[in-house]
């Protein structure tokens, strides 16, 4: 940490050092640089030694120790530098996301409610282990959906047509081609399509607490006191069976190219190659896989409320507030040294967060830039950021993706069990349904760092700012 | 036996046996195990795998994930692994036979789930008369 330099409120810099092409930076208060462990900071400067790596490696507040990539890291090549792109910088669980659903009511008065809801969600969302997915998908038709996404699922009857504008890229990647797809991964994504999955994927119904923008969050459709719901999910094992591939792929094809990695895990291959169009390709498509998982999802908590509360999704007023990814790599274009550069950006547990002005920013959210979600652990807090000008420069428009995990599995098995975890939730009024007792173990909130402190990070350095938080009533876990 | 081990955000799992072959299997027991309460599940059916690699290392990797590629293909847990190693050529051949049941949410206690064996902390070595085999999962 002694080699780190302030350079402004949260930024701190790491200059080159060894193979290092480019500096490392890390953003984050003081209190949490240092609860970065050794191994993560070893990965953040690893992915600086990597070909065609632009400005600086970046670790944003939450980051901790991954594979190859240490999550909560942002990384952006160029292409025309011989920038690689490596499916350890953007995860297993391609497309891991969030989604939020905004509703017209008040939390106060559906609070009665909450545990009836969280029930009939949980037996119509499929979760958890082997949960049967309730898609029925043939080859022909999985193929449909890499191809679409989102799109797929609204013209198979799951959700409304406007959603797909509240949808990162519309959630729909035009770059995918499911012909870059073993069978393997096809084989696995069949069976698995709208399941939430299990770990820290969950369903949450949550209340707005508190709104610090009044004009942002009006055009968000936010509002204090107001329920929504936000659910986190991703490519679930289609999406691990694509970088699995891919990862082995790589690291068959480096030697050819000529380049050696500090860490296996960080295989990768040339952007400009067939390697490495065919992983970008078959990772849009789990891309698409993700988008509509969450999509079908979204249908069935929308059946789910309108069976509880009598009414109609349209009339609780239940639109898509946003969908975002955290794990993914996205061709986009940047400032580098005042030149403007068409660049990969590898955000592996980072969200996305363009200002206004921004292309990628298209009708309602172009004035503001789209909203930030930032799923909080269990029993936390939750939030909605958006983008700023400073953001774009300091870290290619990128913010945190969560807390961050504080303590190991194995830790925090041996903590508390899974049944303590939920009563002491329970105790603060929350109502909880999981899968699994080892699951909510393993998810305790002591296990992860501190949100509020990862979110402080954010706004200190001036990359994102808060729109809205929200504290959970209930929770559906895999 | 079988254990598994530390590792900050996943588990590592780590299989000790009398040769590789025996190592693998228990190794794969540490990782079902992660999922499922292993003595809850029968072994009913079984598959076979077949793989080749150049090193044990990458051996062990590429088996861990034909198992979570037939859990999710198949719905299928596995509690029951025969593993035969032999040389071939530069490199080696795997042979397993595996035996498991349907995944059942009453019956098999289920844990949480496993997305991949990764390279970290990957090792394949002799050690104390006989051999580990090991790597940390993402979870």
């Amino acid at each position: 940490m002694a080699d780190f330099k302030l350079l402004r409120n949260c930024v701190w810099e790491l200059p080159k050092e060894g193979m290092m092409r480019v500096p490392a930076r890390v953003i984050a208060t003081e209190k949490l640089l240092h609860e970065i462990e050794q191994g993560a900071m070893e990965q953040i400067k690893n992915v600086a030694t990597l070909p065609g790596i632009q400005k600086y490696s970046i670790a944003l507040p939450d980051c901790h120790f991954g594979y190859g990539f240490a999550i909560g890291g942002v990384a952006a090549f160029d292409a025309k530098e011989g920038g690689i792109v490596s499916p350890g910088g953007v995860g297993f669980d391609i497309n891991c996301g969030v989604r939020l659903v905004r509703t017209s009511l008040q939390a106060a008065e559906i609070k009665p409610k909450i545990k009836e809801l969280i029930d009939v969600l949980f037996g119509l969302v499929p979760a958890g282990v082997g949960g049967k997915g309730k898609i029925r998908l043939d080859e022909a038709g999985l193929r449909e959906l890499l191809q679409h996404g989102a799109r797929w699922a609204v013209e198979n009857g799951y959700g409304w047509e406007k959603d797909l504008l509240h949808c990162e890229d519309n959630g729909e990647m035009k770059e995918a081609d499911p012909s870059k797809v073993s069978q393997k991964a096809m084989q696995r994504g069949m069976p698995q399509s709208g399941t939430l999955g299990s770990g820290n994927h969950f369903l949450e119904i949550q209340m707005v607490q508190e709104i610090f923008d009044e004009k942002i969050a009006k055009k968000f459709g936010l509002f204090e006191g107001q329920l929504v719901v936000m659910l986190h999910s991703g490519s679930r094992g289609f999406g691990h069976q694509v970088a699995t591939d891919y990862i082995e792929a790589m690291l068959n094809a480096m030697k050819k190219y000529g380049i050696s990695v500090p860490d296996r895990q960080l295989a990768c291959a040339p952007i400009d190659s067939d390697e490495g169009r065919d992983y970008i390709a078959a990772m849009n498509c789990g891309v698409n896989y993700a988008f509509a998982n969450r999509q079908a999802m979204m249908h069935w908590l929308r059946e789910g409320f309108s069976k509880v509360l009598g009414q109609s999704a349209e009339s609780l007023g239940m639109d898509l507030v946003y969908d975002i990814c955290h794990n993914v790599a996205k061709f986009e274009q940047h400032a580098v040294d005042g030149k403007k550069k068409e660049l990969l950006v590898h955000r592996k547990g980072a969200t996305r967060a363009m200002p206004a002005g921004r292309k990628e920013n298209q009708g309602d959210y172009s004035g503001t830039g789209h909203p930030a979600l930032i799923p909080g652990s269990m029993g936390t807090a939750s939030y909605v950021l958006v983008g700023t000008e400073l953001g774009l420069q300091e870290s290619f428009a990128s913010v945190c993706h969560g807390a961050g995990r504080a303590m190991s599995r194995t830790a925090a098995m041996k903590g508390k069990r899974g049944e303590q975890v939920k009563r002491e939730l329970e105790a603060k009024g929350e109502v909880i349904r999981g899968a699994s007792w080892a699951g909510l173990a393993e998810e305790a909130p002591e296990a992860y760092k501190d949100i509020d402190e990862v979110i402080r990070s954010v706004e200190l350095a001036g990359i994102g700012r808060k729109v809205a938080k929200m504290v959970p009533l209930g929770v559906m876990k895999g | 036996m079988f254990e598994t081990f530390e590792h900050k955000a996943d588990i590592g799992v780590r299989g000790i046996g009398a040769t590789e072959g025996k190592a693998f299997e228990e190794c794969a027991k540490a990782m079902f195990g992660i999922i499922a309460d292993l003595k809850k599940v029968e072994a009913e059916k079984f598959d076979g795998i077949e793989l080749k690699a150049e090193n044990l290392e990458e051996l062990l990797v590429k088996f861990l994930n034909e198992l979570l590629f037939l859990k999710d293909a198949k719905g299928m847990l596995y509690s029951k692994f025969k593993v035969y190693i032999t040389s071939e050529g530069p490199g080696f051949a795997l042979h397993a036979k595996v035996g498991g049941g349907k995944i059942d949410a009453a019956k098999h206690s289920l844990r949480g789930d496993v997305k991949a064996a990764t390279y970290h902390q990957l090792r394949v070595a002799k050690e104390g008369g006989g051999f580990v085999a090991q790597c940390v999962v993402d979870v």
